[in-house]
């Protein structure tokens, strides 16, 4: 009985040590990780590469982030009001089950296949080039789910007597939405399109055959319609993703490796800064939610709806 | 007039939010219509079998609209499941290990630190491992190891693995939370230690989490497209070890897709592998379904 009472008890300090163990290995790993890519890539940093021509990636930055920017405007409204249709006006019926299985299947999609997707409908079937706007319907198509079911759960999260109160002044429900839960759950969903937003700035495969692998951007043309214009959404534009993948096999530039690098660290930087921006906002939420409760919330959309001319 | 106003103060916004809900059907079913339209092009257009695809492993599909070549996918359907199989191995146990870390043994420490490092992890471009693969691990399995190339199964296999460890760990740490308190207080009174309490109550009853998260970590190693591309050789042959390079799906999609002719035999043969990819991921979501449903019978 002793014997096997002690044993259970080495056992357990043997295994706490693992554990300790296993836990500290990983964490050190994905801390040197992020530690390597940064620090190497800031090795031997000369201002030339953030420079906007062959040897910088200032167009490959500015193409991602404009990239990103017009996917959100795509994925943000449908996202959103499809996850105010999933929180409040799906009954629950099996085929409410059937959109939520949809929903997951997009979320699951391997990003080739969606770019594959997007290459036949956006490039083939309109007949064009690779250009900036065909990736960003496609990485929009991969963030969609995330916005919606981010808008469903900030939706749902929210206490019942919000919805009880606007109904007790007479508004509808399409009001309520409007006046009082969206304002309410905003920084959550504020969060999801933060969290989306990183998702796109890593996104490549998606974009290999719809953004193409090329930029040609000349800095003084504003003609929106002509193809080397920055601003222009129909031409092509590599990202920093894609810039990292081609220059795998690019030996024509001597500091591809460098480039390449430099490119890894900028974009964990961009992920970083977003994935944590996007929890701060979100356990800013969390800490405040309580006394949001109280004051500010419950008292302001109901007086916003009393004094509106409806 | 009043007609008019209900309207705007609700039907109007109503239609819209219903049309963006039933636009996700859509989007799901154009794109799987689109993929099975082009993807079963091998086998109604050029006359190809299922079985042909599936286990032959002569690949030689003519970049023409006659046909004749062939298109047996076996080393790429093999690759694409040993490099997943062997990462799954290593990714699995550690992230369980680190998940129970970040729960049971340190919730301090794991809530604070482990958790948002962890996280923050699961948003990192694929890209960027696979870089790391390509300049690190390629070269350390090349001159310190002294096996080939360095590009490799295992190479391939310990990117994806460290691509899907933050994926499984936070799905398994949910999991983990989401047991009852009930049960862990039952057992320490009765006199388990923690350790005892782990295996024989925590990890039973998360079972279906932790199965689920294993489950969405080799959906997500199985699409990977780029990382593994990087690293894997692209050699059209069956791994003769996990040191030898082949290919997978996901390579060979990225790499040929540009160079085949629109609709030739060789274009609908990648559109074959895809709609392969994409039925695969349909397989992991019903899994995933059943597992969690039977789980919740049990319950």
């Amino acid at each position: 009985m002793k014997e096997s009472y002690n044993r259970a008890k080495i056992m357990n300090h043997i295994m706490t040590i693992v554990f300790y163990i296993v836990a500290g290995f990983f964490l050190l790993l994905l801390v040197s990780f992020a530690g390597y890519v940064i620090i190497h890539g800031f090795e031997g940093f000369h201002i030339s590469l953030l420079s906007f021509d062959r040897n910088g990636i200032g167009n490959q930055l500015f193409n991602t982030i404009y990239l990103v920017f017009l996917s959100l405007f795509v994925s943000v409204p449908i996202g959103v009001l499809a996850g105010i249709y999933m929180a409040e006006y799906a009954k629950k019926n099996a085929f409410t089950t059937f959109i939520r299985i949809c929903i997951e299947t997009l979320s699951s999609l391997p990003s080739i296949v969606v770019g594959l997707f997007g290459y036949l409908v956006f490039i083939l079937m309109t007949g064009s080039k690779w250009n900036l706007m065909a990736g960003a319907m496609a990485v929009s198509i991969l963030t969609l789910p995330l916005i919606c079911t981010v808008t469903e759960d900030a939706l749902k999260s929210l206490p019942k007597e919000y919805k009880d109160g606007s109904f007790g002044v007479g508004a509808t429900h399409w009001q309520t939405i409007i006046h009082v839960l969206i304002p309410a759950s905003m920084k959550r969903i504020m969060t999801g399109v933060i969290l989306a937003a990183g998702r796109g700035f890593g996104e490549a495969a998606v974009l290999l055959y719809t953004a193409g692998m090329s930029t040609d951007i000349n800095w003084t043309n504003w003609n929106l319609s002509s193809p080397s214009c920055p601003l222009n959404p129909f031409r092509p534009g590599e990202t920093l993703a894609l810039h990292i993948w081609s220059s795998r096999t690019e030996a024509i530039m001597p500091n591809a490796a460098q480039i390449a690098n430099f490119s890894s660290a900028i974009l964990m930087i961009l992920v970083f800064a977003f994935s944590i921006g996007a929890r701060i906002l979100g356990s800013h939420f969390d800490s405040n939610s309580s006394s949001r409760k109280e004051t500010k919330i419950d008292k302001e959309p109901v007086q916003t709806l009393l004094q509106s001319k409806y | 007039m009043f007609k008019n106003g209900m309207f705007q103060k609700e039907y109007l916004g109503r239609t819209i939010v219903t049309i963006c809900g039933f636009f996700m059907i859509v989007l799901t079913f154009f794109i799987g219509i689109f993929l099975v339209y082009k993807g079963s092009g091998t086998f109604t257009k050029y006359g190809h079998s299922i079985t042909e695809f599936l286990f032959s492993s002569e690949w030689d599909p003519a970049d023409n609209f006659t046909g004749g070549g062939k298109v047996g996918a076996a080393i790429y359907i093999f690759g694409s499941i040993s490099t997943c199989m062997l990462a799954l191995c290593i990714a699995t146990p550690f992230s369980i290990a680190s998940a129970i870390f970040m729960t049971m043994i340190s919730p301090k420490l794991g809530k604070r630190i482990y958790r948002p490092a962890v996280e923050i992890f699961v948003g990192i471009p694929s890209v960027v491992y696979g870089w790391i693969g390509l300049t690190i691990l390629v070269p350390v399995i090349r001159d310190r190891m002294h096996q080939g190339f360095g590009f490799s199964v295992l190479a391939a296999s310990i990117v994806l693995a460290v691509m899907i460890f933050p994926s499984i760990t936070t799905v398994v740490a949910d999991a983990i939370e989401n047991v009852p308190k009930e049960y862990i207080e039952g057992s320490y009174a009765l006199g388990s230690t923690r350790w005892q309490s782990i295996y024989r109550i925590i990890i039973p009853t998360a079972k279906t989490g932790v199965l689920t998260g294993v489950i969405l970590g080799l959906a997500r190693a199985f699409g990977e497209a780029l990382a593994v591309a990087m690293v894997i050789g692209k050699m059209r042959a069956f791994p003769k070890n996990i040191f030898s390079p082949t290919s997978n799906l996901t390579a060979a999609i990225t790499s040929d897709m540009g160079g085949a002719a629109n609709g030739g035999e060789y274009n609908i043969a990648l559109w074959t592998m895809a709609l392969l990819l994409f039925v695969i991921s349909l397989l992991f979501i019903f899994i995933v379904h059943f597992i969690t449903r039977s789980g919740e019978k049990h319950a």
